[in-house]
């Protein structure tokens, strides 16, 4: 049996990376008594699969894993007992079951949904919603995107699906996720205050990530 | 959201911010409102260290089982942090309540190993109390030591309010309602430290003064104060199957060193290895109940949800019920998919059995710790390991498909010849031989590889060699190069390796260990420079070390080069362990006459501990 299982990753928890978060959960499980699947061999391994790693420093509101359960066990069941070794800052919000031959989630993550606030003090002295709309309009919106070996100027506007601003001062941005296309969040802000000619600091926003949209 | 001593800007620039946020599984929360005593304990090496440590969890858990007491936890923070909590003046805090420490009523620092002590500095530094405690006012908290430097506190003396001495399951309890006691009575400070002098095991430094004699021995230790007793008894559980052992243990988020359940199977050892510490001052070996130990087992990996289990203890081959326990962890861990893992198991059939059926042999290597190179110098130690059994069980092992061996060793051993160094080489090299003899061509999983680390020896307070002498740097890095030389000359040497350590650490070592209240200006003066991590190579600076100790007149000549007389006055002898000066000193004494001395379970060598009235002493008695 397979289920899909989404969950919210809030508040100091943002400080725990990706490989800490699945060690989280692999021990969770197993003071759950799930009936998860094992890998064969020597050190054998639960048979989870992460759909995307968040990056420290964002919150979540829909993260994704897959897991493989050796028998059977009601995804109500499984909910309720992993909510149990959950703590208060961590919170398994569904589960659901798959088809046997479901795709991972991995393979699927198409888009993301975030919610972009400002830390204290370094929020611009703008309006917020005039300027993102402006930002957004642009033909092209280029950044330099740094690798190891070079750098090199990209057009990151096709990468964004939506973005808006309310008047809580919070931007809402879709983009893409995944392992073919994949837009960070930061990326995008830092080309927004650039736009404005205001000084970027990797603090200024505090970013959480909404949801993940699967191709399926 | 819980609310963070650090903000969000300085975690998001360190390395691994979740050292220092707290929220772990079986983290105890409880409103610091509520308690009479706030308490908080501190591991002064990094948090993957500290959190790896079992006493701590001990002692969490201890302390967290009274209402009246929140006991919190605080490890050094990494250098990075360190940096910026000084820039910015941010006071250290307690992981759980995110909460200044010096707001706390005790900070209790485990000493575990002695390159430790500049961070303990570092910790009361950026927790803004005085380093020294004669300056401490009523405001700070009471700094306690405890854990094994502690059997010789004097170069810590300045630093520390008091220090318990022993194991912590017995007098903590009653030192706390004193502390209660006294503040109920609206004692000062020194009326708590006067109250805690009463009890056996602690050791408050200030009440007690120590004179020199002109050759810088020490001629007199004589308490300065009315009812402080000349002598401080260490503490012992002797029902350890009756006792305090976490029953949820505490899981970090970041990978710890020791990342499984960690079950202590028995305290102290039989045999008497003449270097080790540990092996006099746990004295007498007492062992947990198998019903003890399957219980805890059960409800660790239950609370924790660890894939992994660890026996520990001194010499866990000697656990008189070895077989069952481990029967039993392979039966129940086996359904749960548990890993078992067995350090300091002896290699002979029953080990290698187990150890067949809980490791991956292709991935695992067998482990000997012969010390010394050769037979004349292991009676020295008395290191009761042979040749014979050593090549014996490595024959066992490579016809069971391993085909690694580690050898560990010390140089540097009082008496110790160029032969004796000399066999390290020669017994890797039989080892290696014996694998080519014993091996069919066609059966070989490639080839045999025999690794030898070397440390340099250190002689520790409470040892039958407490009054050996070590040597220079110079003089370590000779015998090291001699016996890779040797390696060199082997037959086999493709399949051998040879490694030591760095000299001038084991040199520093060697003077805090052995030191006395003196060294504690060159602790001050080396953390002053900038000396903190000096158990990390990355960190440790030794040119800094030997300016502070220029600078405040401690030498190596005086604190490791001279044998000592049988009559010197050492700084611990004020501590009694159980263990007689008298002993020890039949001890050294075999020791320079080659003499092996048989352990407990062999005979008695009346060696003092049965005033304490059970373990091994007495073990076929009733
Ligand atoms: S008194 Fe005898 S049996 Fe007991 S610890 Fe000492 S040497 Fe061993």
């Amino acid at each position: 049996m397979k289920v899909r299982i989404k969950f919210a990753k809030r508040g100091s928890m943002k400080f725990v990376g990706h490989l800490d978060i699945m060690r989280y959960f692999q021990k969770a499980i197993r003071r759950a008594d799930i009936d998860v699947a094992y890998s064969e061999g020597f050190s054998p391994h639960q048979l989870l699969s992460f759909a995307s790693p968040l990056g420290v420093g964002i919150e979540s509101e829909g993260e994704l894993f897959d897991m493989t359960l050796a028998g059977r066990q009601e995804p109500a069941w499984i909910k309720d007992a992993l909510n149990a070794q959950m703590n208060p800052e961590m919170e398994i919000l569904e589960v659901w079951e798959l088809p046997e031959d479901a795709k991972k989630s991995m393979s699927l993550v198409s888009a993301a949904d975030y919610r972009i606030g400002f830390r204290d003090g370094y929020a611009p002295d703008v309006d917020l919603a005039e300027t993102i709309a402006a930002f957004y309009a642009q033909p092209e919106i280029k950044v330099i995107k740094k690798t190891k070996s070079s750098e090199k100027e990209v057009d990151i506007k096709p990468m964004i699906y939506a973005l808006s601003a309310d008047a809580d001062h919070k931007i809402y941005l879709k983009a893409a996720a995944g392992s073919v296309e994949n837009l960070k969040p930061e990326l995008v802000m830092e080309a927004y205050f650039t736009f404005l000619g205001i000084p970027f600091s990797p603090f200024a926003c505090c970013i959480t990530r909404l949801q993940l949209y699967l191709d399926e | 959201m819980r609310k963070l001593a650090l903000s969000d800007e300085i975690l998001l620039t360190i390395e691994k911010p979740a050292r220092y946020i707290g929220n772990e599984v079986n983290m105890i929360v409880k409103d610091p409102k509520q308690v009479d005593i706030r308490f908080v304990m501190c591991f002064p090496d990094v948090y993957e260290i500290g959190m790896s440590h079992l006493g701590i969890q001990i002692l969490y858990d201890m302390y967290n089982s009274r209402e009246d007491i929140y006991c919190e936890r605080v490890y050094s923070p990494w250098t990075d942090l360190d940096r910026i909590m000084r820039e910015q003046n941010i006071p250290l805090f307690a992981i759980e309540s995110q909460d200044p420490i010096k707001e706390f009523d005790f900070l209790g620092i485990t000493l575990q190993y002695e390159m430790c002590y500049t961070n303990v500095l570092q910790i009361l530094d950026l927790s803004q109390i005085p380093l020294l405690a004669k300056d401490r006012t009523e405001d700070d908290p009471i700094v306690i030591g405890g854990g094994p430097c502690t059997y010789n506190p004097e170069p810590l003396a300045d630093f520390f309010d008091l220090f318990y001495i022993g194991e912590g399951e017995i007098s903590n309890m009653e030192l706390m309602d004193l502390y209660k006691a006294n503040k109920a009575a609206g004692g000062s400070r020194l009326d708590f430290l006067k109250a805690a002098a009463k009890l056996s095991c602690i050791y408050v430094p200030r009440f007690y003064d120590v004179t020199y004699h002109a050759d810088g021995t020490i001629a007199s230790f004589e308490p300065n104060t009315e009812g402080v007793s000349p002598t401080v008894k260490k503490d012992v559980v002797m029902d350890v199957s009756h006792t305090y052992y976490p029953k949820k243990p505490l899981v970090p988020f970041i990978q710890a060193t020791q990342d499984r359940v960690v079950l202590e199977i028995q305290r102290g050892c039989i045999r008497g290895c003449r270097f080790c510490q540990a092996g006099q001052v746990y004295k007498p070996v007492r062992e947990r109940s198998l019903e003890f130990l399957k219980e805890a087992a059960v409800s660790m990996l239950d609370s924790t949800g660890h894939d992994e289990i660890s026996l520990s203890s001194l010499s866990s081959s000697d656990y008189s019920k070895l077989p069952e326990l481990i029967d039993f962890l392979i039966d129940h861990c086996g359904s749960k998919r548990v890993n078992i893992s067995l350090p300091s198991l002896r290699i002979d059939a029953f080990s290698l059995d187990v150890m067949k059926k809980v490791q991956d042999v292709k991935k695992s290597s067998l482990t000997f710790a012969p010390e010394a190179g050769s037979q004349r110098l292991r009676n020295v130690i008395n290191k009761g390991l042979t040749e014979e059994s050593i090549l014996n069980g490595a024959a066992m092992a490579f016809h069971g498909g391993w085909n690694r061996v580690k050898l560990y060793f010390m140089l540097g051993l009082p008496t110790e010849t160029p032969e004796d160094e000399e066999g390290i080489a020669l017994l890797a090299e039989k080892i290696a031989m014996l694998y080519y003899d014993e091996i069919p061509k066609e059966q070989r999983q490639g080839k045999v590889q025999v690794t030898a680390s070397a440390s340099f020896f250190i002689p520790k307070p409470f040892t039958a060699l407490q009054w050996a002498p070590m040597y220079t740097c110079e003089e370590y890095d000779r015998r090291a190069h001699f016996v890779n030389d040797k390696f060199k000359e082997q037959l086999n040497k493709k399949s051998l390796k040879f490694q030591w350590h760095n000299a001038d650490v084991s040199v520093l070592e060697g003077i805090l260990a052995r030191g006395d209240r003196r060294v504690g200006a060159t602790i001050l003066s080396a953390y002053r420079k900038g000396c903190i991590y000096d158990a990390w190579s990355e960190s440790f600076c030794y040119d800094k070390w030997q300016e502070a100790m220029a600078e405040t007149g401690v030498n190596e000549e005086f604190y490791n080069l001279r044998t000592r007389d049988l009559d010197e006055i050492f700084p611990w002898d004020f501590i009694d362990t159980g263990v007689t000066k008298e002993y020890l000193k039949r001890e050294w004494k075999r020791a320079l006459e080659e003499k092996v001395t048989p352990n407990c379970r062999q005979a008695c060598a009346n060696c003092g501990v049965k005033v304490f009235g059970g373990g091994v002493c007495f073990e076929g008695q009733n």
